[in-house]
């Protein structure tokens, strides 16, 4: 059955999709030799400097590592704010 | 005559590295090639035991790398097969008496001898890691539907490719497929996604192999086992046939037998 399904009965999810999701974290940790916090700290600055130079919704924005075959690559998406001063 | 150099790891131990040597050395001797299989497990001597041919070693790998017999002397004929040799691991040796350029060496005099060269890899990704995959025209990454085992298998995956030696081929070895059905057992489909690897078997977890493993009869011999049924597909797919993987949802025993009849006349 599905994660979310088991979620909203309140039962534990499969251990299959946990070993799976787990995996996946430790997967890219272990490729690219980032841990979960400096991934955090990259994160959090990457948005600092990005925020120096124009408007951004810190909420809105998604950075995220992905999986292409055996590739990883750091996928940001960052909604610009519609700029205030030409209006 | 120009062998095909294929070298088997996985990263951790445990996970059925010299079993799936031993059975695809079998599976393709049993098909008529001709194969030698080396045990570069040096200090953990194992192969010799799978296959059975533990009580007839007299040279070792070492002895073959240190100059004290020649290749020839070193192989250890299997007489229930025409053409399957074993060139065993030392046992109580130093383990940097091998070292890559010595591996490259003898696979490269060997070459000449047979149609495939199985080598076993120890568990690690040391030296012997190192020597095994030095000569290697093909990897094999065998691994179990288990977190660690998958985790070491990418780290492997990784490093066969850093050293041009990929794509990597994977072996999903003792799959229970009623744990899978039962959402407790990473599927194969689960482990693919996580590695993107290519494929090339799937080993049900099977009572045959502990069975066949005790008597120094490796279980591809068998042919009613499942699992040496999945070992006699790998065989076949490394020497380029197509062949589907196979049904794991199928029940054994009576039960089994009867639904497949009711499938077959539903057809």
């Amino acid at each position: 059955m599905s994660d979310w399904l088991d979620r909203l009965l309140g039962r534990q999810p499969k251990s299959a999709s946990s070993a799976k999701e787990r995996l996946k974290l430790v997967l890219i940790n272990d490729r690219t030799d980032l841990t979960s916090s400096e991934l955090e700290a990259l994160k959090n600055e990457l948005l600092e400097v990005i925020g120096r130079y124009i408007d951004i919704d810190p909420a809105a924005i998604r950075i995220e590592m992905m999986q292409e075959g055996r590739e990883q690559r750091l996928l940001a998406d960052i909604p610009l704010r519609a700029s205030r001063r030409h209006r | 005559m120009a062998a095909h150099v294929v070298t088997i790891s996985s990263g951790k131990g445990g996970v059925g590295k010299t079993t799936t040597t031993a059975n695809i050395a079998v599976a393709l001797a049993m098909g008529g090639q001709k194969v030698a299989c080396i045990d570069a497990d040096i200090g953990l001597r194992n192969l010799d035991l799978i296959l059975g041919l533990e009580n007839r070693i007299v040279y070792d790998l070492v002895d073959v790398v240190e100059g004290r017999c020649r290749i020839r002397q070193a192989m250890i004929r299997d007489k229930r097969l025409p053409e399957l040799y074993l060139i065993p691991s030392a046992q109580t040796r130093d383990k940097s008496a091998v070292s890559p350029s010595d591996m490259v060496r003898l696979c490269d005099e060997l070459r000449q001898e047979v149609d495939w060269i199985l080598i076993d890899s120890p568990a690690g990704i040391e030296r012997g890691f190192r020597n095994a995959m030095a000569p290697a025209d093909m990897v094999v990454v065998v691994t179990n539907p288990e977190v660690s085992a998958v985790r070491d298998a990418d780290r492997v995956i990784g490093l066969v490719e850093a050293e041009e030696k990929g794509p990597a081929r994977l072996v999903l070895n003792r799959l229970n497929p009623v744990m899978v059905k039962r959402g407790d057992m990473l599927a194969p489909d689960d482990v693919l996604e996580l590695l993107a690897v290519e494929l090339i078997g799937i080993v049900p977890e099977d009572d045959t192999v502990v069975v066949s493993t005790n008597r120094g009869q490796p279980v591809a011999m068998d042919a009613k086992s499942r699992a040496g049924q999945a070992f006699q597909n790998i065989a076949r797919r490394l020497k380029g046939e197509q062949v589907p993987f196979m049904d794991l949802d199928e029940k054994k025993g009576v039960l089994g037998w009867l639904s497949r009849i009711a499938r077959a006349g539903g057809d």
